[in-house]
């Protein structure tokens, strides 16, 4: 269980402004959540301190009751992994990358347990055709998947996605959450994900985490996610319909 | 479970140490080479009977005495430069980073010419090579050399470091302070006497033979604790090729990282810039050819750019002592002219170094 409790964070310029003030939430063990709100509002910040990117101004997160601002570095990356939005294309080789994910656990040498988990991961993931291939030549959604690679073998209990379908076709997109969602489900594993297809976090998350103003709007399941929660978030007109017994966002 | 990717990676990551072994052998065998060209031509026999213990007096002079303090100081000076180079790539994430390009280079001269003009280090009556004045008080220039190429790099981290170890403001930060010891050693320069002028070019343009054994052992040292901290971080170097905020995720403490190893990249650098004087280009072009042939990965690149760096010094001492033999060329200049067309034909080749 990870309990978020009343964090807060701000740029440290003079300005001092709040972009995040006393967000509060949990989330469960296998749970996906998705968070949602406009550009700016603060939902790649909040998974950035999450993660000990940024350290917040006030406020805990604990996770089993422990808080991680506590924790040793290694033993934060042991339990929490992050995929950005934007990755770093280097010249490094698909292997390597996954491998790179095994480093809070690695000592002085990679270990073959280190070399099994990855190669497991690459079969599980479906990128083992392009296992020796350097990321840099990978097209988006390829790149995608090693980045969930790399951070599923930190085998973390909780994944924290930064918008991971921008850049990626619908096939890919709902390829690369019907993945993330079965590996939280297998494992798991609770996933925190910034999205902007309120579509898309419908299909594939189990509740919503709606950001306004850098605090907390609402947070619950499905039945938060209604025309007038759009209206007040995103400023838009929508309705809410059923299609196919699923709930859709149609924009007026 | 099918180990089948296990096996090509392996089969990877052997290629890459044999690449390591080839480079490796491609510095011994430069430095072989090194050894038998000069102005007194000796087979690569008499060689052998040299290093066993024999030889003619004069072979064992010349060899003993002569080329071989000077090879190594080659090797050790290309070996510091290009892994000092490496991993300043690396941490500060631009491709253009080396101690010439941070300044640290200009300040160490700037160093030499405070102790050359100021501190009577570089005069004295009667030692005269070619048409240079030599230092005569090598320890003094080397130390002010060395205080100056350090202070750059204390300079830039003071600076930086009220924002956080940010990387473009280090470069620019370099860039800046290596603009103003530029022009500081300029000042030095045009209030100082033509010997001491001279004594100044002379010291900037870089020389193998200043060194003796007491100075490559301290080059050694330092480079095998600088070897040893740079690899003890090889997979933390890796992560932050993914960018700073996947490496921070990955538990790197990114901060202290960039801290600690341009300290140490400096260090090791900065005290071979001391030593021999200006050579510049090394640093910058070594990890990118051996970029070519083993990837990002610095498993692979911090000892393969060691090895690619002495082989390049000792190929341009070789250069510099058989193209006007028996003149010996300046090894600074003749690395700036050498590298940098490689270094633009690179650049012309790949597109993007930064890839």
């Amino acid at each position: 269980m990870i309990e978020v409790n009343r964090l807060s964070y701000a740029y440290d310029n003079k300005a001092g402004h709040e972009v995040l003030r006393d967000v509060s939430f949990d989330v469960k063990p296998g749970e996906c959540v998705g968070i949602l709100g406009n550009n700016g509002v603060g939902k790649s910040t909040l998974i950035t301190c999450l993660c000990r990117i940024r350290t917040p101004k006030s406020g805990s997160v604990t996770m089993d009751g422990q808080d991680i601002y506590q924790m040793k570095r290694l033993d934060t990356a042991r339990r929490i992994a992050y995929v950005a939005q934007k990755n770093e294309m280097s010249q490094t080789t698909v292997f390597d990358t996954v491998l790179l994910g095994r480093k809070p656990y690695m000592k002085l040498s990679v270990s073959r347990e280190d070399m099994d988990i990855c190669e497991q991961m690459i079969a599980q993931v479906g990128i083992s055709e392009f296992a020796l291939r350097y990321v840099s030549e990978l097209s988006g959604g390829e790149l995608q998947k090693v980045m969930l690679a790399r951070a599923l073998v930190q085998q973390p209990k909780l994944l924290l996605l930064d918008e991971p379908t921008s850049n990626l076709d619908p096939k890919n997109q709902y390829e690369m959450l019907t993945l993330v969602r079965n590996m939280a489900k297998e494992s798991n594993i609770s996933v925190l994900m910034v999205l902007h297809d309120v579509n898309l976090a419908l299909r594939y998350c189990d509740r919503f985490l709606f950001l306004k103003s850098g605090t907390v709007y609402k947070y619950g399941d499905e039945t938060i996610v209604t025309r007038e929660t759009i209206a007040d978030v995103y400023d838009i007109h929508a309705t809410i319909a059923e299609v196919n017994g699923r709930k859709t966002l149609v924009v007026d | 479970m099918k180990r089948v990717e296990q096996d090509e990676y392996t089969r990877y990551i052997r290629r890459k140490w044999l690449t390591l072994l080839a480079l490796c052998a491609l510095m011994l065998g430069t430095g072989l080479l090194s050894l038998s060209v000069g102005a007194a031509s000796l087979p690569l026999s008499e060689i052998l009977r040299v290093l066993t213990g024999g030889g003619a007096e004069i072979s064992q002079t010349i060899i003993l005495h002569v080329r071989l303090p000077r090879i190594a100081t080659a090797m050790s000076v290309g070996i510091a430069l290009a892994m000092a180079g490496c991993v300043m790539q690396n941490v500060l994430r631009n491709p253009l980073a080396s101690a010439s390009t941070l300044g640290i280079s200009q300040g160490a001269s700037f160093g030499a010419a405070v102790a050359i003009v100021y501190f009577q280090a570089g005069i004295q009556s009667g030692v005269v090579s070619g048409a240079a004045m030599m230092a005569a008080n090598p320890y003094t220039v080397t130390l002010f050399a060395f205080v100056g190429g350090i202070s750059t790099t204390i300079l830039i981290l003071l600076l930086s470091y009220r924002g956080g170890a940010v990387p473009a403001t280090m470069i620019l930060a370099g860039v800046a302070i290596g603009a103003m010891f530029t022009g500081a050693t300029a000042l030095v320069q045009y209030f100082a006497d033509d010997v001491r002028v001279g004594s100044i070019v002379y010291w900037t343009f870089g020389n193998l033979g200043r060194p003796g054994w007491r100075e490559i052992r301290i080059l050694t040292m330092l480079n095998l604790a600088g070897f040893l901290y740079f690899m003890h971080n090889r997979w933390n170097y890796n992560a932050m090729e993914s960018g700073s905020h996947t490496a921070k995720s990955l538990g790197v403490n990114v901060d202290l990282l960039i801290l600690i190893s341009m300290a140490v990249a400096t260090l090791v650098s900065a005290t071979a810039i001391a030593f021999v004087g200006t050579i510049t280009f090394i640093g910058l072009i070594a990890p990118h050819i051996v970029r070519k042939f083993v990837g990002n990965d610095y498993r692979f690149l911090i000892p393969g750019s060691a090895f690619m760096g002495g082989a390049i010094l000792l190929a341009a001492d070789i250069a510099s002592r058989t193209i006007q033999s028996p003149a010996v060329l300046p090894i600074g200049a003749l690395t700036s002219f050498l590298g940098a067309p490689l270094f633009l034909y690179m650049i012309i080749r790949r597109g993007n170094l930064a890839k």
